[in-house]
């Protein structure tokens, strides 16, 4: 049933000065690339992205941006979170050599997927992404996968100095990948999905989400896709017919907001 | 052959399945699918004049025999939601406005901006449980229900609908005031005023706290509502209240309902539950020998 479980917080670690991991028990199978509805008692419920798949416990990684996030962080082992879920379908590995790309805290979507790549010997690049270098989280854990791991900051603080989809670009280029996996703003993956042409492309959106069972439509993109079942991962032939992909989101109201 | 078309008022459907508000109608694209998935019309999530994000998460949690939710009339105001019906009319996609005000002259002039996107009906929210000011705080005051209706009927061309709730006294008495103010049919009804607790925290599982019970829970209440409404008035009733199946269609139309409204079926069996609802209706028809949906109407009342 569609009920948040009361959980408590089993273990609580710092990825950076502004982005944290909650692990609590979850025994119920989950895929890389689904997200929980969290229920934030008295604040919010709000959907995150499963950033770590162990066994019976489970991980949600995330930067303090808000009133949940912020009082998320400041949660103790031993607090309790109502979580309901896994929704959405995840990613689905294709081919022999796979690109990810990771923006920001995309990158905490994308790692299980990644570990799962690994896992069945598919050679894994991942362009991880972010603004400057305190900013960056995961880089040991990607390490310790053994992928290829490629940083770039906008400033140039750590590794490529520029956007992730020009050192994507040049990753393309010089190297011929399977398929493409990503997760970031959507104007990242969108100008990914326009210089990858027609390698298999994969990418998580993110929309103001309510239910998150598929019924009150408010994650809804082109023709009545629900982001919080027949996504949140779209391929290349559904995102081409997806015309918000990229441009507008909606926000709790239901008005348009551009990217 | 069984035909399952329907006429309510001047709206012509293939079929009596009718998308209920509130559910997968955030845009034009939604709407398109949903008919697209077998509906007869739809009905827009419920609009206002001006932009309202609604209350805070959770909003919606299944309980053991249906939903529970409380959005708070969440809409981008008629002036953007607008184009969504337009789009619609180029379709062809018969489209029915659900619109809620604080008062008559609220209603009036969301209507008359419905009519001119090019809705062919108009559903008046006069039912919510669940926001104040607004859906049954008025439709539970019968000189308000007549009023605002009457003001509506007298400046559009459309079909007007209203939509009651269960939690009435009188379900009858609130919709002879629509049937006096000139309403075209009856929509009933809405979710029923409900409530969650959650042990583990003990605190209410909704933000507002109070909401709207949907789903299979209900049905029994809206038959009964429907039958008795259906005996008291002269104008169509429309069914909607936990229809899951063609046999719940089925017996809403027998208590006197001439169309029926989904929504939490969407939820327990997918988007092609319109399609599906109608051919259980197809089957239970040819099985009984009757070939015409509207011989079934009120059937029960004889």
């Amino acid at each position: 049933m569609n009920y948040p479980k009361i959980t408590k917080i089993k273990d609580i670690k710092k990825e950076n000065s502004n982005v944290k991991t909650l692990f609590f028990d979850f025994p119920k199978k989950t895929h890389p690339g689904q997200f929980f509805m969290i229920w934030v008692p008295t604040i919010d419920e709000i959907p995150m992205s499963i950033s770590y798949i162990e066994n019976d416990v489970k991980g949600i990684t995330f930067k303090r941006v808000g009133d949940s996030t912020n009082f998320l962080f400041e949660l103790k082992v031993g607090d309790k979170l109502g979580i309901r879920g896994p929704y959405g379908n995840g990613f689905k590995i294709k081919g022999k050599k796979v690109l990810f790309v990771g923006g920001g805290t995309g990158i905490a979507t994308l790692t299980p997927t990644v570990e799962n790549a690994i896992n069945k010997k598919i050679l894994a690049t991942v362009v991880l992404g972010a603004k400057n270098k305190s900013e960056l989280f995961f880089e040991d854990r990607l390490n310790n996968y053994g992928v290829d791991l490629q940083i770039s900051t906008d400033d140039g603080s750590k590794g490529f100095k520029g956007f992730t989809t020009d050192l994507a670009k040049e990753l393309i280029v010089k190297e011929k990948f399977d398929s493409i996996i990503t997760c970031g703003p959507e104007i990242m993956m969108k100008k990914l999905f326009d210089i990858s042409k027609d390698i298999s492309f994969q990418a998580s959106l993110e929309r103001y989400m309510k239910c998150g069972i598929g019924i009150c439509g408010q994650c809804c993109v082109g023709k009545g896709l629900r982001v919080c079942e027949e996504g949140p991962v779209f391929d290349r032939k559904t995102l081409k017919n997806i015309e918000d992909f990229g441009i507008f989101k909606r926000d709790a109201s239901g008005r348009k907001i551009k990217f | 052959m069984v035909n399952l078309t329907t006429k309510i008022a001047t709206l012509n459907l293939m079929n009596p399945t009718i998308l209920a508000s509130g559910i997968m109608d955030e845009d034009a694209g939604s709407m398109e699918r949903v008919y697209n998935c077998g509906a007869g019309a739809v009905v827009t999530k419920s609009i206002g004049l001006e932009p309202k994000k609604g209350y805070p998460n959770p909003t919606v949690v299944e309980l053991e025999n249906g939903i529970l939710n409380a959005m708070g009339l969440p809409n981008p105001g008629i002036n953007q939601y607008g184009n969504e019906i337009k789009v619609l009319k180029t379709l062809k996609i018969p489209v029915i406005g659900s619109i809620f005000g604080l008062n008559s002259k609220e209603f009036v002039e969301i209507a008359n901006k419905m009519e001119n996107y090019g809705a062919n009906a108009i559903e008046l929210n006069m039912s919510c449980p669940h926001a104040e000011g607004y859906g049954l705080e008025i439709g539970s005051d019968s000189k308000l229900v007549e009023e605002i209706t009457l003001k509506v009927k007298e400046s559009t061309k459309i079909p007007v609908f209203i939509k009651l709730s269960s939690n009435l006294p009188s379900v009858t008495e609130i919709a002879k005031s629509a049937e006096n103010g000139g309403a075209d049919g009856i929509v009933a009804i809405n979710t029923v005023k409900a409530m969650k607790i959650d042990l583990e925290l003990k605190i209410p599982v909704l933000s507002n706290k109070i909401g709207g019970y949907s789903g299979k829970a209900i049905k029994p209440i809206g038959i009964r509502c429907v039958y008795e409404i259906s005996k008291s008035v002269d104008i169509p009733v429309i069914g909607v209240g936990g229809i899951t199946t063609g046999e719940d269609a089925l017996e809403y139309i027998m208590a006197g309902a001439s169309a029926v409204q989904i929504g939490s079926a969407i939820y327990y069996r997918g988007i092609d539950v319109f399609k599906d609802i109608c051919k259980e209706m197809e089957t239970w028809m040819k099985e009984q020998g009757y070939c015409d949906i509207s011989k079934l109407i009120g059937v029960a009342h004889e």
